[in-house]
C-alpha cells in the first residue's frame, strides 16, 4: 500500500518535471526567453546540482565541507580533457567528470572526515583551493589562462534531464537505508556508533556521491561556457554554494532548490547594477540569517500538505511562488 | 649558484619571510582571540585588515598624519568597526547553530569588501611614503627600514597584547569566557562586554597589520584581505587555535615558509604549500603546534 503510495507521487512528481521542463523548453523556442535568461536558467540548473549535491554532505551528514567548488573544478577539467583531447562523446565526458571528482572526494574524504566540526571545514577549503592552485599550474589544461576551446555540448535539455537525475538520486538515498545511516551520523556520531553505523564509511560515502555531482555540474559548466577557468572555482564559489545550502535549510531538498532558483534569479536580477549587486547580495545574506537562521525550510521539506496548510492559513507562503 | 650565496639567500629569504610572518601573526591573533571566545572563524576578519589599511591611507594622505598617529587613528576606526559588526551582526545569533553565524560572517566579509569597493572605488591606491626608506646591508643580505618597522611594531603590539591577557582585570575575564561563558557569567562576569572588548582588541590588531602592509607594499584595494585572511587563519591553526603565543608562532613559521617557497622553488605554489601544511596539521596534530601544552585560550 505504501509503495503504492510511493510510486503514485513519484509519477506524479516525474510529470511535473516534464510540465515544467516542456514549459520552458517551449519558451526557449519561441524566443520568449532571450539568450540572458537562458543561460541564468541553465546556471540556475547547475546550481541546484552543486547545493542539492553539498546538502547531502553538510545538511544531511551534517559534516562541514566548504570545497565542493574543487570537486566542480575537477569535474569541469576532466570533461573538458575527454571532450577536446580525447574526442569522447558528451555523456561519457560527463561520466568522467563525475568519476573523477567522486575518486578524488574518496581519497580526501578517507583521511579528512576523522576531523569534525570547524576544522573539516577549514581543511576542506584548503584542499579546495589546492586543487585549484594544481590546476593552474598544470599547463596541459591551460594554467592559468583556463582550458579554451570547449565545444558547447550543455543546453536545456542536458541540464534540465541531469538536474532531475541528481535530485532523483539524492532523494532515494535519503530515502535508502543508508541515507538513514548518514542521517543518524548527523543526529548523533556516538549514539549511531553505538547502534552499529559504520560511521566513518557513510560519512565517506555521503562525501564521496556529493564530489561526484559536483563534477557532474562541473562538467555541465565548462560544456557550456566553452572555457573553464581555475578563477571560476575559488572558494567564494564554494561559498555560494555553501550559502545557498543554507539560506534553503540544512537537510531541506526543496529548500536547497528554492535557494538555488532564488540566489541565482537575484543575483541574475541585479546583473545590471554591478557595483550594488553583491551589497544587497551580502546584505540579504545578513538579514535573512538574523531573521531566520535555520534557513527558509529548515529542515523540512515542501509538500502538498504543508501548501495547502499555507493557503488555508496564514497566508505567508508567498516565496513559493515559483 | 655556489654554497656561500645560497646561505646569503637563504638568510635574505629568512628576513622577508619574518617580516611577512609577523604581519600574519598580528592578523592571526584576532582570529584566535575572536575563535577562542565564541568558537567563530571570523570570515570577516581579513576584511577588518583592509579597512584598517585604508583608514590609515585616508588619516596620512587627508589628514596628513605621520605614521603613528595614523596608526593609532586606524587601529581605533578598526577597533570601533569590529565592536559594530559583533554587535550587529553576531550578537543577535549567539544561541543560533555555528553554521548561521558562519553565514553571517561571510555575508559581513562580502558587504565589507564591495561596501569598499563602492565608497573608495575597485582600483588600487598608491600607500603614501610615510618615512625615507634606507637599506641596510648586512652580509650581502638586504633589510629594509619598512621591514625593520614592521618588526618592531608588531613586536610592540605582541607585547602589549600580552600584558593585556595576562595582568589586567579585562584580560583575566577574557581568559575566563574563553575558558567557559557560563561559569564567566554566574561569576559575575559581563559576557557580551567582554567579547565586545574581544573584537574591539583583535580588530585593531588586523588593522595595524593592514597599515604595516601598506607601508611595506605601497599598494591597497578593497580584496587585499581575502588571502591574507585565509593565511592567518591557517597560521593560527598551526600555532594552535586559541593560543596567543601559537597563533605568533604560527605566523613567523607560515611568512618564513611562503618566503622560502617563493624563493627557491615558485610563488605560484605559495598559496598551495600553506594550505597543505594547514592539512598536515590537521591531520597530524589537530590542536596545533602549540595548542594542548599551553591552555591559555583567549
Amino acid at each position: 500500500m505504501k509503495l503504492l503510495q510511493k510510486t503514485k507521487s513519484d509519477i506524479m512528481a516525474l510529470v511535473a518535471c516534464l510540465a515544467v521542463y516542456a514549459i520552458i523548453q517551449t519558451l526557449i523556442l519561441t524566443d520568449v526567453i532571450g539568450p540572458f535568461w537562458q543561460l541564468n536558467i541553465v546556471l540556475i540548473g547547475i546550481n541546484i546540482i552543486l547545493v542539492v549535491s553539498l546538502n547531502l554532505i553538510n545538511g544531511f551528514t551534517g559534516q562541514f565541507s566548504i570545497g565542493h567548488a574543487g570537486f566542480m573544478a575537477i569535474g569541469a577539467y576532466v570533461s573538458a580533457v575527454l571532450t577536446v583531447k580525447f574526442q569522447l562523446p558528451f555523456i561519457a565526458a560527463i561520466a568522467g567528470g563525475a568519476l573523477g571528482a567522486g575518486a578524488l572526494g574518496f581519497a580526501i574524504g578517507l583521511p579528512t572526515l576523522r576531523l569534525n566540526g570547524d576544522y573539516l571545514a577549514i581543511a576542506t577549503l584548503g584542499l579546495g583551493e589546492i586543487i585549484r592552485i594544481t590546476i593552474l599550474n598544470i599547463s596541459y589544461v591551460g594554467g592559468a589562462s583556463g582550458f579554451m576551446g570547449i565545444p558547447r555540448y550543455t543546453d536545456f535539455t542536458w541540464m534540465f534531464a541531469f538536474t532531475v537525475f541528481t535530485v532523483f538520486v539524492i532523494k532515494n538515498f535519503i530515502d535508502s537505508t543508508h541515507g538513514r545511516a548518514c542521517i543518524s551520523v548527523r543526529e548523533n556520531e556516538i549514539a549511531a556508533e553505538a547502534m552499529g553505523v559504520d560511521t566513518t564509511k557513510y560519512k565517506v560515502l555521503a562525501f564521496t556521491i556529493g564530489a561526484a555531482f559536483a563534477g557532474v555540474a562541473g562538467s555541465l559548466f565548462s560544456h557550456y561556457f566553452y572555457i573553464a577557468h581555475p578563477a571560476s572555482f575559488t572558494f567564494m564559489k564554494s561559498f555560494d554554494i555553501l550559502t545557498m545550502v543554507v539560506l534553503g535549510g540544512l537537510g531541506s531538498i526543496s529548500g536547497s532548490i528554492t535557494a538555488a532558483v532564488l540566489l541565482t534569479f537575484v543575483s541574475a536580477a541585479l546583473a545590471s547594477y554591478p557595483e550594488w549587486r553583491m551589497i544587497i547580495y551580502s546584505l540579504m545574506l545578513i538579514i535573512l540569517m538574523l531573521y531566520r537562521p535555520q534557513g527558509l525550510f529548515g529542515n523540512k521539506e515542501l509538500s502538498l500538505k504543508m501548501l495547502s496548510r499555507w493557503t488555508g492559513g496564514k497566508k505567508h507562503g508567498s516565496t513559493q511562488g515559483n | 649558484m655556489d654554497s656561500s650565496s645560497l646561505i646569503v639567500q637563504f638568510g635574505q629569504q629568512l628576513i622577508n619571510g619574518i617580516s611577512l610572518g609577523s604581519i600574519y601573526a598580528l592578523i592571526a591573533l584576532g582570529y584566535t582571540m575572536i575563535y577562542g571566545i565564541i568558537r567563530l572563524i571570523n570570515f570577516a576578519h581579513g576584511d577588518i585588515y583592509m579597512v584598517g589599511a585604508y583608514a590609515g591611507f585616508f588619516a596620512t594622505t587627508m589628514f596628513k598624519f605621520s605614521f603613528i598617529p595614523a596608526l593609532i587613528f586606524s587601529m581605533a576606526a578598526a577597533g570601533v568597526i569590529g565592536m559594530v559588526i559583533e554587535r550587529v551582526a553576531y550578537r543577535p545569533l549567539r544561541n543560533a547553530p555555528k553554521i548561521a553565524i558562519l553565514i553571517t560572517a561571510i555575508g559581513v566579509s562580502l558587504f565589507l569588501e564591495y561596501g569598499g569597493m563602492l565608497l573608495v572605488s575597485p582600483q588600487p591606491r598608491t600607500f603614501p611614503v610615510l618615512f625615507e626608506s634606507e637599506v641596510y646591508n648586512i652580509g650581502g643580505m638586504v633589510i629594509n627600514s619598512q621591514q625593520v618597522v614592521i618588526l618592531v611594531v608588531s613586536l610592540l603590539l605582541m607585547v602589549i597584547l600580552t600584558y593585556v591577557v595576562n595582568k589586567t582585570k579585562m584580560g583575566k575575564a577574557m581568559r575566563a569566557v574563553s575558558f567557559d561563558t557560563e561559569a564567566a557569567q554566574l561569576m559575575g562576569i559581563d559576557v557580551d562586554k567582554v567579547i565586545s572588548f574581544t573584537f574591539g582588541i583583535g580588530s585593531a590588531l588586523a588593522a595595524a597589520a593592514g597599515v604595516l602592509v601598506g607601508i611595506y607594499y605601497n599598494s591597497i584595494d578593497p580584496l587585499m584581505g581575502i588571502m591574507p585572511g585565509l593565511k592567518a587563519f591557517v597560521a593560527a591553526v598551526l600555532g594552535g587555535i586559541g593560543s596567543l603565543p601559537g597563533a605568533m608562532l604560527g605566523g613567523t613559521i607560515l611568512g618564513i615558509i611562503e618566503a622560502l617557497v617563493s624563493g627557491f622553488w615558485s610563488s605560484t605554489f605559495r598559496d598551495a604549500v600553506a594550505f597543505a601544511i594547514l592539512i598536515i596539521i590537521l591531520l597530524w596534530k589537530p590542536a596545533g603546534l602549540l595548542g594542548k601544552n599551553i591552555r591559555e585560550k583567549v
